[in-house]
């Protein structure tokens, strides 16, 4: 028994040794990973001090769970998680099948040349920074000088500050990333289309198929995996959709509609100097998500055989 | 559908397009149109609207082609400093941070895609929890801090220098293209690990470098919210947060200024100019990415390919 065990460890230190050199090549990955995302998660006990800048994180005192009954008796906490949840399922819903829709398409289409024409003017808004793409958003919104506006002044309807309304602005978000997503989140699709055997196709063609039935039957089935995965990962970050775009979209007048967890979480923490409030408020952000992707995960897996892990 | 059949001749017989396939080729040829022009046609106007005189652009004239054409936008944006100095600040945030990319990504995907690496099963769980959790904002941010990194680029640099996904698409080319046979061969000649990955697997691994370099290199030039968080030295904003405040905050500002009707007009003018800048801007800040696109085309979608294999 002694011996069997000594021999064991021997071996294990005889294959670390015998890997020595890759396991240096991981080292700075490691060392960098665990500095900016393993030493925050010990940080995330923050939520449950009050923080004091001089005492630092270890002598803060206890306050138990008292930052996360503030955020659920803070009226933001019904507003933010709404609006969240309502901007990623208004997202997901429209974003989700256009995409496949489009690939569907590119794929029957024959003639080479226009698709390739196509494909690449599609992709490249995925390109602009969210700045960039704000800025235009706002600029050809503008009630003054937008384009949209200028358009409707020549079709004689009074011009509108979309962006001080407050009715317009999850549909100016949604619909601006379609825009700018479309082409971009089309490819994967477009990749596993490519993946179909022609003899496939060739088969339906002589039983009389025709080219609707050809996707309807073939291509949609085919990636109806690599859509179950995307949809799934989509759903585990349905409440950790991007600060950045929303932010600079919001302004007062449109706050109420536009506040999102991680906007909230951000001017709570960084602007307020609140730091253990939005540090609860984050981890809770961070919970739920992951609860989200474990349950979506289950579902997919029983429904379709499709999952995660 | 024609190249179909020059491939297949001996189907053009029994292929005649039936009538609903004329309608569903017709139906897709409009709706991929259409789908080109919404996205092609903003773009389009901004090139047009940045060249064309302030007051056509901002009178509607300007829709099909640019009128009256002018630099003046462009020269707007040469005389701000601001934007130059973020120019060249996002510059060099670019290259150091790509640099920094690579030097932690590669390593560590040809170590992972090794089949027999005793590392290989509790490295890959130790990134993969970062995927699904971490510290959020505040926790990070104090991180940084109390390493004395606020305002300076490792803000910007270090925190991301490894991206779980790309290490993946790495990850998986290193696994299909360079095989264990190959440093078998070699160690036999007396090769050693470190010695076949610089010389042998990166030299033929030209093809994932430039992804990532791609995938990198666009992340640093369009991203804002690091710099939001860590940067607050005027002097070292990134292009973005410069763009930021010319693009987004100031327009508000101008607006709310221009209340009374007399101020308006008096602004109008200013504002017209600031406009077509503003279009200017948007050009100037895009040209590293757009002169890269043909080029940076191709590789993302191999990237995106490469990256989907694994799913």
């Amino acid at each position: 028994m002694n011996t069997k065990t000594k021999k064991k460890k021997k071996s294990l230190w005889q294959v670390l040794k015998k890997d020595a050199s890759l396991w240096m090549f991981c080292i700075p990955g490691i060392v960098f990973t665990f500095i900016f995302s393993y030493i925050p998660m010990y940080g995330i006990q923050l939520a449950f001090r009050r923080y004091n800048a001089k005492a630092g994180i270890w002598g803060s005192p206890w306050v138990g769970l008292y930052y996360f009954k503030r955020f659920f008796e803070s009226p933001y906490f019904a507003s933010t998680i709404r609006n969240t949840l309502v901007l990623s399922l208004y997202g997901l819903i429209v974003a989700f099948p256009i995409p496949i829709i489009l690939a569907l398409l590119l794929n029957s289409f024959r003639h080479k040349k226009y698709r390739k024409v196509i494909q690449t003017v599609t992709y490249a808004p995925n390109f602009i920074s969210t700045v960039v793409m704000c800025g235009m958003i706002i600029l050809f919104l503008s009630p003054y000088v937008g384009i949209i506006n200028n358009f409707m002044k020549f079709l004689g309807m009074d011009p509108v500050n979309f962006m001080a309304k407050k009715e317009y602005w999850r549909h100016i978000y949604v619909w601006s990333g379609v825009w700018q997503g479309t082409g971009w989140s089309s490819i994967i699709y477009f990749a596993a289309l490519s993946g179909i055997s022609p003899e496939l196709h060739e088969a339906a063609r002589c039983d009389g198929a025709t080219k609707f039935q050809l996707i309807r039957y073939i291509d949609l089935p085919s990636i109806l995996p690599t859509a179950t995965i995307l949809m799934i990962m989509n759903c585990g970050s349905i409440l950790s959709i991007g600060f950045e775009k929303a932010y600079l979209l919001q302004n007062n007048l449109n706050l109420t509609v536009s506040e999102i967890i991680s906007t909230y979480v951000y001017k709570v923490g960084l602007i307020n100097n609140d730091i253990s409030y939005s540090t609860a408020i984050g981890l809770f952000n961070t919970l739920i998500n992951l609860v989200m992707l474990i349950i979506v995960n289950k579902a997919a897996d029983k429904l379709s055989g499709n999952s995660l892990w | 559908m024609k190249k179909e059949k020059s491939v297949q001749p001996f189907r053009r017989k029994k292929t005649k397009r039936c009538k609903e396939d004329v309608i569903f080729d017709t139906v897709t040829f409009i709706i991929l149109t259409i789908i080109l022009l919404i996205v092609a046609y903003p773009l389009y106007w901004v090139i047009i609207s940045s060249i064309s005189k302030p007051s056509a652009v901002s009178s509607g004239d300007v829709i099909w082609k640019p009128i009256g054409f002018t630099l003046k936008g462009y020269a707007e944006v040469f005389k701000n400093s601001a934007v130059m100095g973020g120019f060249l600040n996002s510059l060099i945030y670019t290259v150091c941070g790509v640099m920094v990319n690579l030097t932690v990504t590669l390593p560590t995907a040809y170590a992972l895609s090794r089949n027999n690496f005793s590392g290989k099963k509790p490295i890959t769980l130790f990134y993969m929890i970062t995927m699904f959790f971490g510290g959020g904002l505040i926790p990070t941010y104090l991180v940084v801090k109390n390493l004395q990194m606020l305002n300076t680029m490792w803000a910007l640099i270090l925190p991301g220098c490894l991206s779980v996904y790309n290490m993946i698409v790495a990850r998986t080319f290193f696994k299909s293209n360079i095989s264990e046979e190959l440093y078998e061969a070699a160690e036999i000649d007396g090769c050693t690990q470190g010695k076949f990955f610089f010389k042998i697997a990166l030299p033929l691994s030209k093809a994932i470098i430039a992804i990532l370099v791609l995938y990198y290199g666009v992340g640093h030039w369009n991203s804002y919210f690091s710099a939001l968080v860590y940067i607050s030295d005027k002097d070292r904003y990134p292009l973005q947060l410069v763009l930021r405040n010319i693009l987004i905050t100031n327009e508000t500002a101008l607006a709310q200024s221009a209340t009374t009707k007399a101020a308006r007009e008096a602004l109008r003018e200013k504002q017209q100019l600031i406009d077509v800048m503003k279009y200017s801007l948007i050009i100037i800040s895009s040209i590293p990415v757009l002169a890269l696109y043909p080029f940076i085309q191709k590789h993302f979608v191999k990237g995106v390919m490469i990256g989907s294999v694994k799913g």
